[in-house]
């Protein structure tokens, strides 16, 4: 296995008021796999006030990290909340920079810049990948497609390669030297047609204080049979510290937020452990957590679908599974 | 309002689908159907020129796909639900594109449109069924130059301005553009009607007009597989899971779920 990267990699940091997002870690630990130096890519502010962002990406190997600044032709300053915003400025700093790879965490958004880096630029990209890899002096990424069903390696042939990686696919270590990243503010004009979009208003969701279902380890899934009630469901989630995610049928009937809806659709997990309460385990729900590591599954229906999948299946009622394992599970854990 | 959705005839999901030895997705082999997230593409078109309509204006929907023979199926399906115009663009050079000869194809497409008269939105969903990559709509929205509008789960259009909701993971929030612009709606964006009788006999007369690259004027090696920028290497089926466990509650389901989570350490 060959390193001839030319370029940097260049990753897109995301973050909330200054705290980094836990899968950026998991790219840094990829990136700097690759044998090339490694930079980020900050919007906004929050970098140097305190907050401990430039010394945890130090802790992480960035060797550099380019804060951008954001000006155009309007009288709003740009936002760069706004896809092709970012698009941008990603564009400009790893043209600059002569970057062999542009790594962002898979969201719909940074899908989305993923794209438009790769219109702008003529790089190959590959989304939703599971691993990213140096072969032959390609960027080769792992990815599942069809439901978790096929494994694939998709080799990028072009110069630029642009990879966003599923959180939950690369377990984020330290690096082996710490670094101290040197800032580097850049400058961006926005052009006209990228500041076309007016961003009117934008509400934040309240955080639940669990941990986010895409990146979750453990996820418990409640579906029609939970008729409404998501308390056990909950009660077993905060026992093995996971997120509690729904399908398409308990979002609609508006008995959890639709943000935890788990599907095509939805929010696509991967978690080492799935269990699904309540949930027949149709196509499109099944098309979001296929590819989870372990699937229980309790359902009251023996010819529910999941239990096509499920590693471990109980035909019971959740209503008295799902409490009892908890009890269990307190009672073993002292 | 002249609306072009843009629509993917996809293997169907409830069936088996499978990479083939040159690591594209098998496609052909009958058992296609149009992308369901495009349906709800469709339906947000057919209401928007609704609404021109009745607020005294015209309005048509255009419904355009790119695809091997069977694709046609696709665009036959929104003339079914009420589109007036069906385009297929066919191409043998076209198999194997990535998302961006997809584009390139689609784009030229809907410009060779806009030349007889302007185009005011460009419609898609927000993934195919398929790849699910959802990149389409942005890399569609760059080679056309037009603001991109993505993930609406509301779209109105008052005074050449388009405005939308859409529910991202993390917030909600508002945009608004003038037109020409590319929207993408998600499944949430309305509930796609079923064609009746009566449009589907209307669809029958309604032609498919079939163009290729020439008549686009699209270099070849621009898309397809010689224009791709990515190559899959390898493709393996996952295996089946092993060692999988079936039970029924007898009273201590809890208790052997309890242990089976303590056994794979996941407490």
């Amino acid at each position: 296995m060959s390193s001839l990267l030319s370029g940097p990699a260049l990753v897109l940091l995301d973050h909330h008021e200054g705290t980094v997002r836990p899968p950026v870690f998991e790219l840094l630990t990829a990136a700097r796999g690759l044998g090339v130096p490694v930079f980020g890519v900050w919007f906004g502010d929050g970098l140097e006030d305190g907050l401990g962002a430039l010394s945890a990406l130090g802790d992480a190997g960035v060797a550099r990290v380019y804060r951008v600044g954001l000006s155009g032709s309007g009288s709003l300053a740009p936002d760069s909340r706004l896809t092709p915003v970012a698009a941008e400025a990603m564009t400009a700093v790893a043209v600059e920079q002569a970057a062999s790879l542009v790594l962002l965490t898979s969201t719909f958004e940074n899908k989305e810049i993923a794209a438009r880096v790769g219109a702008a630029t003529g790089a190959g990209v590959v989304v939703d990948a599971g691993g990213v890899a140096v072969t032959g002096g390609r960027v080769v990424a792992d990815k599942t497609v069809f439901a978790g069903t096929w494994n694939t390696r998709c080799a990028i042939t072009t110069a630029l390669a642009v990879v966003a990686l599923k959180p939950n696919s690369v377990q984020a270590e330290p690096a082996d030297i710490p670094t101290t990243p040197e800032v580097v503010v850049v400058d961006v004009v926005v052009s006209d047609r990228a500041l076309a979009v007016t961003l009117v208003e934008r509400t934040e969701r309240p955080a639940s204080g669990r941990p986010e279902l895409g990146g979750a380890q453990v996820v418990v899934a409640g579906g029609r049979g939970t008729e409404g009630d998501f308390s056990p469901l909950e009660e077993l989630a905060d026992l093995l510290g996971g997120a509690v995610g729904a399908t398409r049928v308990a979002t609609d009937e508006g008995w959890i937020g639709h943000d935890a809806q788990i599907g095509q659709t939805g929010v696509t997990i991967a978690p080492r452990l799935y269990v699904g309460a309540g949930v027949s385990g149709a196509v499109h729900h099944r098309g979001g957590m296929q590819a989870a590591g372990t699937i229980v599954a309790v359902n009251s229906d023996p010819e529910a679908p999941i239990f096509e999948i499920a590693d471990f299946g109980v035909v019971g009622d959740l209503f008295t599974v799902l409490p009892q394992a908890a009890a269990e599970l307190r009672r073993l854990k002292g | 309002m002249r609306i072009v959705v843009c629509v993917k005839h996809v293997p169907d999901i409830q069936a088996e689908r499978s990479l083939g030895p040159d690591g594209r997705v098998v496609r052909d082999d009958g058992d296609g159907t149009l992308n369901e997230l495009d349906e709800n593409a469709v339906e947000a078109a057919l209401t928007l020129v609704e609404a021109s309509r009745a607020a005294g204006g015209t309005g048509e929907v255009i419904v355009l796909t790119v695809g091997p023979e069977d694709a046609e199926d696709a665009v036959r399906r929104g003339l079914q639900m009420g589109a007036e115009t069906a385009v297929h663009v066919l191409d043998d050079a076209i198999a194997g594109s990535d998302v961006f000869g997809t584009a390139v194809v689609l784009g030229a497409a809907i410009r060779f449109l806009g030349a007889d008269a302007p185009v005011d939105l460009v419609v898609t969903g927000m993934a195919a069924l398929d790849g699910l990559t959802s990149m389409l709509p942005a890399a569609l929205a760059a080679e056309l130059d037009l603001p991109q509008l993505t993930l609406a789960a509301e779209v109105t259009v008052s005074d050449g301005v388009a405005r939308v909701r859409r529910e991202l993971d993390v917030a909600t929030e508002v945009l608004t553009a003038p037109l020409p612009v590319l929207v993408s709606v998600t499944d949430q964006a309305n509930e796609p009607r079923y064609p009746n009788f009566k449009g589907i006999m209307a669809a029958r007369k309604k032609p498919v007009t079939v163009l290729s690259l020439a008549d686009l004027g699209v270099e070849p090696s621009t898309v397809g597989s010689a224009g791709a920028r990515t190559e899959v290497v390898e493709a393996v089926a996952r295996p089946a899971r092993e060692h999988r466990v079936l039970i029924t509650d007898d009273g201590t389901a809890g208790l052997q779920l309890a242990a089976f989570l303590i056994e794979n350490k996941f407490v």
